[in-house]
């Protein structure tokens, strides 16, 4: 870890302002990532601008849906009977990530911008093309039982290891982000994170020194009826392996509609378009079930460590299914 | 005086051993009073980073360390240029041995780069942040090499060692003629069994904090399972007289064989305080504890069993292939505990090592024992399920009445009471013979046993016992509590045998300055510090007692010495209890404040032998080592498969051993449950990966590298069958430190194979492991 200065700040002017007029400054929220990537060395940012006083706060119920601000924290998002109530997935995806302790400072943006868990990332000795462009992946060729064998590319296969992002793009949320300017824009979460291609560097359409202000998610059947399946390699205190976020609006056992996002196998949030196609308007049927998983694995490309992950987001996203249906 | 085997089984007063007592020293825990080796706050200290190496092989071409220099507060940056020179290194055979090193490489005496993690540069600065940013600004320059990472790299280098395990277990074994018997065995299985990587993880890393009292007197605060060992290490590195080294450790937070042996830090630290005449204190970083302080070896172990028809076993054939570093033949002696498990007539054992770029492996928690079990016990169950037996039917077909290792009785064995005792709390007669036909909804649920056994090694130590007329104690020995108890089983055993109550008795321990202890490692700890408390309590109550019997005033004057028995405190005629006195009073009126004694505690010589080995009558000392001394038991375990996720949940537990006396019931479930979670996180969870062409762990935070949370254990039964050992030492005590682990992998294994048909031979069983798995 590196010398750095700290500076804290109250409002969203002040913060984009330090953040984009310093060299290396970076904001910090929870700093359950920042602070860690820092003390590996990872990443070497000369100030950390702390936003945890900037009043982007809130849960609430709006005529958009629902309001999270993005300084609320991981723990309080999770058991908020609102989030518990109407959008279950999200709870879930929140309860069943990191440890309570991690859950009581992590922020709901910082979540969404937590890197990857990629070994070779985590250490500085090795190349790594996310780290250092251009110094080469050696997880294509390495450890990659955890890596994405979704939106991968020859640059790169890290898998985005957050649960929240997964939940969020099942749901059509909405993210509003701020620039330093005061200038707002809303971007779907499904097209916040990008796939790595030839730049992994480059994990979101966020830009030097924009805030995430807060995530809109619309109400709907399909959000009341949701739920997240997260498998890993221990009961709790695990990144996944596989996980779904699934909403179904099922009458008369005919789907009506349906959401589909799966964990731990994408470089982003992976929402399956494909897999929802085949659910919507079909018989809430394991055949159904088993139609859409193959088609959201369909572009699936394993490496050596990871082939088991093909079978187990499937298998994941089947169980996801029937237990949702069958509720 | 004579022996009293009444402390043993017949003490008319029931006592606190056994009882589960509370840990004497839970309230300081719990309160952030009991200070831990990087927790002295010394005058003039400062703070060592370890800086180490990107690559796994090649030559360190250049340090620049000006930058680092330049930061306020850096002292020094030390490389194998400048770092003082130690007397001696286990570079070679002899300082090896010498220093007793568990490792024949010192990192830092030359540009030679030979495993990943290894260090480069101690950085010393006023303050431990400015020390981290410092050795972040090193730079060095290094000419790399291809490492080589495992055995299983085709280029690996791979011998049929003559000794293992630093000389201590032998490379071949040969018992009785085990190839012609498997080739005529009716039944024949072979498998093949791996082990993943795994480290210890103490949750207290590795940390030295080394002051030089004088040029050549030196005080170090350490993480050490043994303070005497790292002192001898430590002299013989730093060319010093044994008594000018001092080592120091009042807590230990876990060890688990990683603290077995004295590490590089440790005398890295102490040739920088040196080399920057101030104290040094050094603590690990996670990341440094996976290359700092040893692993267990990633292997691959080959079982072929030869049976009758009726289970009865004729051959064992086993071996194993597993990495060691550029410099030692290390690895775990897997074969011992499968040569002595069973009756079986023919046994052999092969190992072969490959030598790659990694630091040299480590006793590990139940070392040899732990994945020797998991290859005989998952071959027993194979056997069980091919002939239609029960596995535990099978074992006792085989169960073995005398060590067919050696030929020699047991010293006690209650391994069919803890078959039977097992399970019937586990209720193991519900058990559905059939593999994969036991469901629970969707999910699988299997059965699986296994037996555990663990040596009594072989040790020696020492106590003393101050007692005071006023009543109160010091007990001392330099033996060190893991944090398993070792202060309160103490405490325990020297108020019993001093007839005090335990409020009353102080024991002291972690410190050279102290009677010399063994290592607390191969559960040697418990027994040997035991009977060495107790021995040094007989002594003083055989001074008091010849104190009484000269002293006229005395109710005992001129009794014979072998007539008096103490009890609760009181010297007394064994044959009349009404004729004795307090020991206060004796000591009062003999002007005396206090008296000590001292006692050696020694493997072998029986609690029947008298007070010590040494005097211990050469009829018994003999018959005794005629023994061969072993912890028994069996884990039963419950889990519960999704097959289409994956996913083995234990969801229930029992075990059952005979370990001898049990010291203390509390201490000794809990260390009986915490050796069993390490074998859960063995066999489900725990593993270090190691990239095969860097050679580096790509793991090493306790983030990626899992081992059990809560979630993941049920509730667990332990019991222990009532063992009265006359041989292993005076406290008839085996100790538990490692049985708790054994045997644990392959009943989680059997229960998965119960479960699902499927077996699993690589451990740790994860979830892709189990996939592709339906119920058959
Ligand atoms: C051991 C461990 C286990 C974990 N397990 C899980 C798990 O199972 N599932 C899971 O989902 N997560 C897991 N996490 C990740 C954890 O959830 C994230 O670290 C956390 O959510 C990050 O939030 P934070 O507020 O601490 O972010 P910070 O560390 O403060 O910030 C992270 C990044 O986001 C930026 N940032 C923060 N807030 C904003 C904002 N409002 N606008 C713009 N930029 C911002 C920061 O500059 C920084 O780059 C785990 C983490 C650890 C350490
Ligand atoms: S997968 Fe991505 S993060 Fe991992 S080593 Fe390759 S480039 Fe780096």
């Amino acid at each position: 870890m590196n010398n750095f200065s700290y500076l804290s700040t109250t409002t969203a002017k002040d913060a984009t302002a330090a953040v984009t007029g310093t060299k290396g400054a970076a904001f910090i929220a929870g700093g359950t990532t920042v602070l860690d990537l820092m003390k590996l060395n990872v990443e070497n940012h000369s100030e950390l601008v702390d936003i945890n006083l900037v009043p982007f706060k809130g849960i609430e119920q709006t005529a958009d849906g629902l309001r999270i601000g993005a300084l609320e924290r991981m723990s309080d998002v999770g058991e908020h009977p609102l989030v518990v109530q109407n959008y279950p997935v999200i709870s879930q995806s929140l309860l069943q990530a990191a440890s309570p302790q991690l859950r009581n400072m992590a922020s709901i943006g910082g979540n969404l911008l937590q890197r990857t868990r990629c070994g070779y990332f985590r250490d500085v000795a090795f190349p790594c093309n996310k780290r250092n462009p251009g110094s080469g992946c050696p997880a294509q060729e390495g450890e990659n039982r955890n890596l994405a064998i979704l939106g991968g590319s020859k640059a790169c296969i890290a898998t985005h290891p957050g649960d929240l992002g997964v939940a969020l793009a099942a749901l059509d949320a909405v993210l509003l982000l701020e620039n330093a300017k005061g200038k707002q824009r809303r971007v779907p979460l499904v097209d916040f994170h990008v796939v790595p291609g030839n730049t992994p560097q480059r994990e979101t359409v966020l830009e030097p020194g924009e805030l995430i202000v807060s995530v809109t998610v619309p109400a709907a059947a399909h959000a009341r009826k949701s739920m997240y399946l997260k498998v890993r390699d221990r009961a709790s205190y695990a990144f996944a392996l596989a996980s779904a976020a699934v909403g179904l609006d099922v009458q008369g056992g005919q789907i009506r509609t349906a959401r589909v996002a799966l964990g731990g196998v994408g470089t982003k949030p992976w929402r399956s378009v494909a897999a929802e196609k085949i659910l919507t308007g079909a018989p809430a049927t394991e055949a159904t079930f088993r139609a859409a998983a193959a088609a959201a694995v369909k572009d699936a490309q394993p490496r050596e460590q990871n082939r088991f992950k093909v079978e187990l987001a499937q298998n994941t996203l089947v169980r996801a299914l029937l237990e949702l249906s069958a509720a | 005086m004579e022996h009293e085997p009444a402390f043993f089984e017949t003490s008319p007063t029931p006592g606190v051993v056994g009882k589960p007592l509370n840990r004497v020293d839970g309230r300081d825990k719990v309160m952030g009073k009991a200070k831990y080796s990087a927790e002295y706050p010394l005058p003039g200290l400062t703070y060592g980073v370890l800086k180490t190496s990107d690559i796994a092989k090649g030559r360190i071409q250049s340090i620049n360390a000006s930058a680092a220099l330049k930061e306020p507060g850096v002292l020094a940056v030390f490389t194998h240029l400048n770092l003082p020179k130690p007397a001696k290194t286990p570079n070679d055979a002899e300082g090896k041995k010498a220093i007793g090193a568990p490792m024949g490489f010192l990192p830092l005496t030359s540009d030679a780069i030979h495993y990943a993690g290894q260090p480069v540069a101690l950085v010393v600065a006023d303050t431990f942040e400015r020390a981290t940013q410092a050795a972040a600004l090193v730079r060095v320059s290094y000419a790399a090499e291809a490492p080589i990472a495992a055995y299983t790299d085709k280029r690996a280098q791979r011998f049929n060692p003559e000794k293992i395990q630093d000389g201590k277990a032998d490379g071949y074994t040969r018992r009785g003629d085990a190839q012609a018997a498997m080739a005529a065995a009716p039944v024949q299985l072979t498998a093949v069994y791996t082990h993943a990587i795994n480290h210890h993880n103490p949750m207290e890393p590795g940390a030295t904090t080394a002051i030089w009292e004088a040029p050549d007197r030196l005080t170090v605060y350490e993480s050490t399972q043994g303070v005497t060992r790292t002192q001898k290490s430590l002299s013989a590195y730093l060319g010093l007289p044994q008594d000018q080294v001092r080592v120091v450790t009042k807590y230990l937070g876990g060890g688990f064989g990683c603290k077995g042996s004295c590490w590089p830090h440790t005398v890295l630290t102490a040739l920088a305080a040196k080399g920057v005449g101030r104290p040094v204190k050094l603590v690990l970083s996670r990341k440094q504890q996976f290359t700092s302080m040893g692993h267990r070896e990633d292997q691959t172990q080959t079982l072929r069993l030869g049976a009758t028809k009726e289970g009865k076993l004729l051959a064992l054939i086993h071996e194993k292939t597993s990495t060691t570093s550029p410099w030692d033949n290390y690895a775990e002696a897997n074969s011992k505990i499968i040569n002595l498990l069973y009756d079986c007539p023919t046994f052999e054992s092969h190992y072969e090592l490959a030598r790659a770029n990694v630091m040299t492996s480590t006793f590990t928690r139940a070392p040899g024992e732990a994945p020797g079990s998991f290859a005989i016990e998952c071959s027993m169950d194979d056997l069980a399920y091919q002939l239609g037996l029960d596995p535990i039917e099978i074992r006792l077909r085989n169960y073995a009445e005398k060590d067919p290792s050696t030929g020699q009785p047991w010293s006690s064995k209650s391994l069919r009471q803890c078959y039977a005792r097992g399970a019937e709390l586990f209720g193991w007669s519900k058990r559905n013979p059939k593999a994969g036909v036991t469901k629970n909804g969707r999910l699988l649920v299997g059965y699986g046993m296994a037996t555990a056994s663990y040596p009594v090694h072989n040790s020696q130590g020492t106590a003393r016992v101050r007692l005071y007329a006023d009543g109160h104690a010091v007990v001392q020995a330099g033996a060190t509590d893991l944090g398993t108890g070792t202060y309160t089983v103490m405490t325990q055993v020297a108020a019993d045998s001093l007839g005090l109550a335990p409020d009353k008795v102080r024991f002291e321990l972690g410190d050279t300055k102290l009677p010399t202890a063994p290592n607390s490692g191969g559960s040697v700890a418990a027994g040997t510090v035991s009977s060495s408390v107790y021995m040094a309590a007989q002594d003083v109550w055989e001074r008091l007692t010849k104190m009484a019997i000269k002293d006229p005033k005395s109710p005992l004057f001129k009794a014979k010495a072998e007539d008096v028995a103490m009890e609760n405190g009181r010297l007394q005629l064994k044959k009349d209890a009404s004729k004795g006195e307090d020991f206060k009073a004796l000591m009062k009126r003999a002007g005396i404040d206090d008296i000590e004694g001292s006692g050696q505690g020694k493997y072998g010589s029986g609690y029947e032998a008298g007070q010590s080995a040494a005097t211990a009558p050469d009829a018994h000392k003999d018959e005794a080592g005629k023994h061969s001394m072993h912890s028994f038991g069996a884990h039963f375990c419950e889990v519960q498969v999704d097959p289409d996720l994956g996913t083995v949940r234990v969801t229930r537990w029992v075990s059952v051993h005979g370990a001898g006396r049990i010291l203390n019931a509390k201490t000794a479930r809990s260390q009986i449950i915490g050796g069993s979670i390490f074998g859960i996180g063995a066999a489900l969870m725990e593993a270090t990966a190691r990239d095969p062409h860097y050679a580096r762990y790509t793991n090493a935070d306790l983030g990626d590298y899992h081992i059990p949370v809560n979630a993941d254990i049920p509730d667990m039964t332990v019991e222990f069958i009532d063992e009265h050992d006359p041989y292993i030492n005076a406290m008839g005590v085996k100790g538990i430190g490692e049985i708790s682990m054994v045997g644990v992998s392959a009943a989680v294994a059997n229960a998965v194979f119960h479960a699902t048909g499927k077996r699993v031979r690589d451990l740790p069983i994860t979830p892709d492991k189990i996939l592709g798995t339906k119920s058959v």
